[in-house]
């Protein structure tokens, strides 16, 4: 038996986070999080799990995403839905403006509103890293569990070479050799 | 028959590109212009330019713009079609597998372990995220003062267990900047930028 319901929910979810995802990648973090682990089709530690395991394998974030959630909720037809879903916005505004003129995207009022958004994407990724600190640091945050040291020490330590390196060498870690070192040390830790 | 051929190509091109980008969007860019620009020729060095410039400014994954950007000013609709098609296939493919598995896998203690880690580090990566970015932005009134009003409203949203979806929040940002820049334009006299 089919849900309908549940695939145009997944569908328009979806959508949505296309349709609002400025710059890409981690932009689309914060709009997950309301969007998804609010409608709890996912809890918040699976999200980061997935964000992890998506870093890690090729692709964009956002279609991994709807495929990996989209997957979960209603299997493979769900993974289709919710991918097409986050897609189709893209779809339909660049066909536009291929076929038309990407000219109004250069005008004054449509540039003010988008250097409008920047600060508030930034602020969004800076409060998204922030709280998944939180949350590491503080079992069940907010509802203040005990302080892990242990996460604290790890984080720290984590911080030093990830920023470390960048101030060293004037670049950063690829995404993936840093999700493998934060495992290795997951596995020295906590095992 | 030629048609069909640049379908396929469009298709195969822009499934390489989805297949072998790590860490989304801006990752491509160089893949882009290797494979887009030099190779197939399908855009002059200015198309590509404008091309990453509407790309980064609508809505959506950089990647996913790009592909149907591309294939639409190659081959029309259907090329535009087969280009995204292409993109999101090796995602769709290899994370279909991945979900059959993750459940299981979890249940194991030393992946468990392994990702009490990787959460660590992963919430590094998206501070150094907001860095980076940051670095690009201009120190003005309305940058800083809507950066910290963002970063203060989540936290203390979080300690009181309430969400507001992000998605007001990038609307009132657009409003609040036409109004910003907008009257300082006039301000100015109108010279934009």
């Amino acid at each position: 038996m089919i849900d309908f319901l549940l695939l145009l929910k997944l569908f328009w979810t979806f959508f949505k986070i296309g349709l609002f995802t400025f710059g890409g990648g981690y932009a689309m973090i914060p709009l997950m999080q309301s969007e998804v682990v609010g409608q709890n089709w996912l809890d918040y530690d699976t999200m980061i799990n997935f964000l992890a395991i998506s870093e890690s394998t090729p692709g964009p974030f956002a279609i991994n995403m709807a495929t990996f959630i989209g997957e979960n909720q209603a299997g493979l037809l769900g993974a289709l839905v919710a991918t097409t879903g986050v897609i189709l916005p893209s779809f339909i505004i660049i066909t536009i403006i291929a076929a038309v003129s990407g000219k109004f995207i250069q005008t004054r009022f449509v540039q003010a509103g988008l250097k409008g958004i920047r600060p508030i994407i930034i602020g969004l990724i800076l409060s998204a890293g922030t709280l998944l600190v939180l949350h590491n640091l503080v079992d069940q945050y907010p509802l203040k569990g005990p302080f892990r040291l242990d996460m604290l020490i790890l984080t720290i330590n984590l911080a030093i070479i990830y920023f470390g390196y960048w101030i060293w060498k004037k670049r950063q870690l690829s995404p993936i050799t840093f999700v493998i070192i934060s495992a290795i040390f997951g596995l020295i830790i906590f095992i | 028959m030629r048609k069909l051929q640049q379908l396929l190509l469009l298709f195969w091109t822009f499934f390489k590109i989805g297949l072998f980008t790590f860490g989304g969007g801006y990752a491509m860019i160089p893949l882009i212009e290797s494979e887009v620009t030099l190779k197939h020729r399908w855009l002059t060095e200015k198309e590509t330019l404008d091309l990453f410039i509407i790309a980064e400014s609508t809505p959506g994954p950089v990647s996913v713009n790009s592909a149907t950007y591309v294939g639409y000013k190659v081959a029309g609709l259907l090329g535009a079609f087969f280009a995204t098609l292409g993109l999101a296939l090796p995602s769709l493919l290899i994370i279909i597998v991945i979900a059959l598995f993750y459940d299981q896998f979890m249940t194991l203690s030393w992946v468990q372990a392994a990702f009490y880690g990787i959460q660590a580090g992963v919430s590094i990566l998206i501070i150094a995220a907001a860095i980076k970015l940051s670095r690009h932005l201009e120190r003005n009134f309305y940058n800083i003062i809507a950066l910290l009003v963002v970063v203060g409203l989540q936290i203390y949203l979080s300690t009181v267990d309430f969400t507001i979806s992000t998605i007001y929040f990038i609307i009132t940002g657009f409003v609040l900047g036409i109004v910003f820049y907008g009257l300082n334009n006039i301000k100015k006299g109108g010279s934009s930028k």
